[in-house]
């Protein structure tokens, strides 16, 4: 620094010395102050902010972990809660359950919700009707899930006059991803570069083969952090299920019967005067945010193999 | 760029309201005569090359000519009027200051300016003898006679060197039917068109997103060399190169021009008069001038001309 300032500084008439330039550049102590008091309330906040998340985890392993056996996976619930000498039974209808119902709202909404992308990228782009179909997706993705509970519930059960089954919870978790699933497909599309397309165009392919080879191979693997990222959000839904796919202790793999899942499984669970039960409801949480942890955790890994930004 | 400090004459351009069809016609029919004449000089020299590179050398370009061109961005007109004729194996540079409509002017011969929303273009382009706006043609097979290459180089980043070559192949309908060996000579031929074989030949499953800029940019010549154009439009292809790949790809052109007609857009006066046999200079969406290369930079006819090549604007 010194060796820089003897090099005739264009501004100073003498040439300064290395205290002088010091003066100059050194940091003021009420800057330094600032400085420290600005970092002070960053680190608070996001101290204040990651308390709760600490504790429910902390909580969740402390009360659900214990509750963990082979047993506790493999059997169903019996049912019989109030006698203590019997046993309560596992989850294994829950977790089954949900995967059944989760699985068939994926399969539902993952196509639609791309092929909805799709259009508005590449051919709606800034049309009034692909204007209209954004706005209509950003209000389904405030509306609340018991909404869609309660919709399903209206139509294809008082509406029908028929029974609770799976699959109507599947629709009602469908309804509930496809915004989630369009927003974060259109945004991975318009990350496609357009120079991609225009190559590909120029080329001489018609347009759905460049949709088709070009576009979405480039933004799968953004697309499918987005769809891991919503199945994950369904998977944790109670309310779209509760007079939907109801609740049944025993495994089924008929989507057209009562099927039981966990969150639905925790909410019966949690306000029952067993401990035990309550324990159980313990163990069914951790058993789901488990679930959800790895699906986030594959969704982290796919987006870091992304080759769009 | 002062493009308002010359007054709008037009003296140069051809009017496009006279457009008698006896004169056209005698154009066409002049280059119906000299196209299919010319002699298969591409299969001179280096007999080092493989047979299918020869076989796809001895291609002719065709010639494309503007007639009464006009595009539009929404209401905005950005090209206002063109005629303009690009010979059949020649390289006609298009050089002009940013925004004159070089670009749009280029996009509208293979009908990509079409592909922006709201854009349109009115007039003819007439590749050989057709007109690639008439209604009954195929925008596809329009776009597979006249390749492009732009100004960032883009390979596909979802595939491989092989895979980015044969794209063009795999991706145009109607011709999905290739034999696995017949899709190696021909990206083996469209590689060595393009200068990269060489270089690639031995990872050829390696992304083509790896390659350096110079590289990428030869494999999008390549990748449009594949489906065997007749005309390649080139884009600034050097704008985001350094001098050394410049001068390869500038190599290449000369190469090139022995199959195909070249148009290529240009910032770069120098490389305009490298590589170009004859150069276009246009001006706020007209074309003011256009001839010999060699005229265009030592005895321009139009003063505007003449400013913008010694440097006085733009």
């Amino acid at each position: 620094m010194s060796a820089r300032g003897d090099q005739s500084p264009p501004r100073a008439a003498t040439p300064s010395t290395h205290g002088e330039l010091l003066a100059r550049f050194a940091v003021s102590p009420a800057r330094r102050r600032k400085d420290r008091l600005a970092r002070g309330l960053i680190m608070a906040g996001t101290a204040i902010a990651l308390v709760p998340l600490v504790l429910v985890v902390y909580y969740l392993i402390k009360q659900g972990a214990g509750s963990w056996s082979w047993d506790f996976f493999t059997t169903d619930p019996t049912g019989n809660t109030f006698f203590k000498t019997s046993s309560i039974g596992g989850i294994e209808s829950a977790i089954l359950g949900t995967l059944e119902i989760v699985a068939l709202a994926a399969v539902i909404a993952i196509p639609i919700g791309i092929g909805v992308a799709v259009w508005l990228v590449e051919y709606g782009r800034d049309s009034a009707f692909a204007n209209l179909v954004r706005f209509f997706v950003d209000v389904l993705t405030g509306v609340p899930s018991i909404v869609f509970g309660l919709f399903i519930y209206i139509v294809l059960i008082v509406g029908t006059g028929s029974s609770y089954a799976g699959y109507k919870g599947s629709l009602a978790l469908s309804l509930l991803m496809l915004p989630v699933v369009i927003r974060s497909a259109e945004v991975i599309l318009l990350l496609v570069p357009g120079a991609l397309r225009e190559s590909a165009l120029a080329l001489g392919a018609p347009r759905w083969k460049v949709i088709l080879r070009i576009v979405l191979p480039t933004a799968l693997p953004g697309m499918v952090t987005g769809v891991l990222l919503a199945i994950a959000r369904a998977a944790g839904e109670t309310a779209p299920l509760l007079f939907t796919a109801a609740a049944t202790n025993k495994t089924t793999g008929d989507l057209g019967a009562f099927m039981n899942s966990l969150p639905v499984q925790i909410y019966k669970d949690v306000t029952s005067p067993t401990t035990s039960v309550v324990n159980r409801a313990w163990g069914a949480a951790l058993t789901l945010v488990a679930m959800i942890l790895v699906l986030n955790l594959i969704a982290r890994l796919i987006s870091r193999r992304s080759r769009l930004a | 760029m002062t493009p308002d400090a010359s007054p709008p004459q037009t003296a140069n351009v051809k009017d496009p309201t006279v457009d008698p069809e006896s004169r056209t016609e005698q154009e066409r029919d002049a280059i119906a005569a000299s196209t299919p004449a010319k002699p298969a000089s591409g299969t001179s020299a280096d007999g080092a090359k493989a047979d299918a590179a020869r076989a796809a050398e001895s291609k002719q370009g065709l010639g494309v000519k503007l007639e009464g061109l006009r595009a539009f961005y929404g209401e905005a007109e950005q090209v206002k009027g063109i005629d303009l004729e690009f010979d059949a194996n020649e390289v006609t540079a298009i050089i002009g200051p940013s925004g004159c409509g070089k670009s749009t002017m280029v996009r509208c011969i293979n009908r990509m300016h079409e592909e922006i929303p709201g854009a349109h273009a009115e007039g003819r382009v007439m590749l050989d003898q057709l007109d690639v706006y008439d209604p009954s043609v195929d925008v596809v097979a329009v776009r597979r006679a006249i390749g492009m290459v732009f100004q960032k180089p883009n390979p596909f980043p979802t595939m491989s060197v092989f895979d980015n070559v044969a794209s063009g192949l795999r991706l145009s309908s109607g011709r999905s039917t290739h034999g696995k060996a017949d899709l190696r000579m021909k990206v083996e031929a469209a590689l060595r068109g393009a200068g990269l074989w060489d270089e690639v030949a031995d990872r050829l499953d390696a992304p083509g997103a790896g390659l350096s800029g110079g590289q990428q940019q030869r494999l999008c010549i390549a990748r449009s060399l594949a489906v065997e154009p007749e005309v390649i439009l080139m884009d600034e292809p050097c704008s985001a190169l350094d001098p050394i790949a410049t001068l390869k790809i500038e190599e290449l052109i000369e190469e090139l021009k022995k199959r195909v007609t070249i148009v290529i857009v240009t910032h770069n006066m120098q490389q305009a008069a490298r590589v170009a046999d004859r150069t276009a200079f246009m001006l706020s969406g007209e074309l003011v001038e256009v001839g010999p290369t060699n005229d265009i930079f030592t005895k321009p006819g139009d003063s505007r001309t003449e400013e913008y090549v010694t440097g006085k604007f733009g």
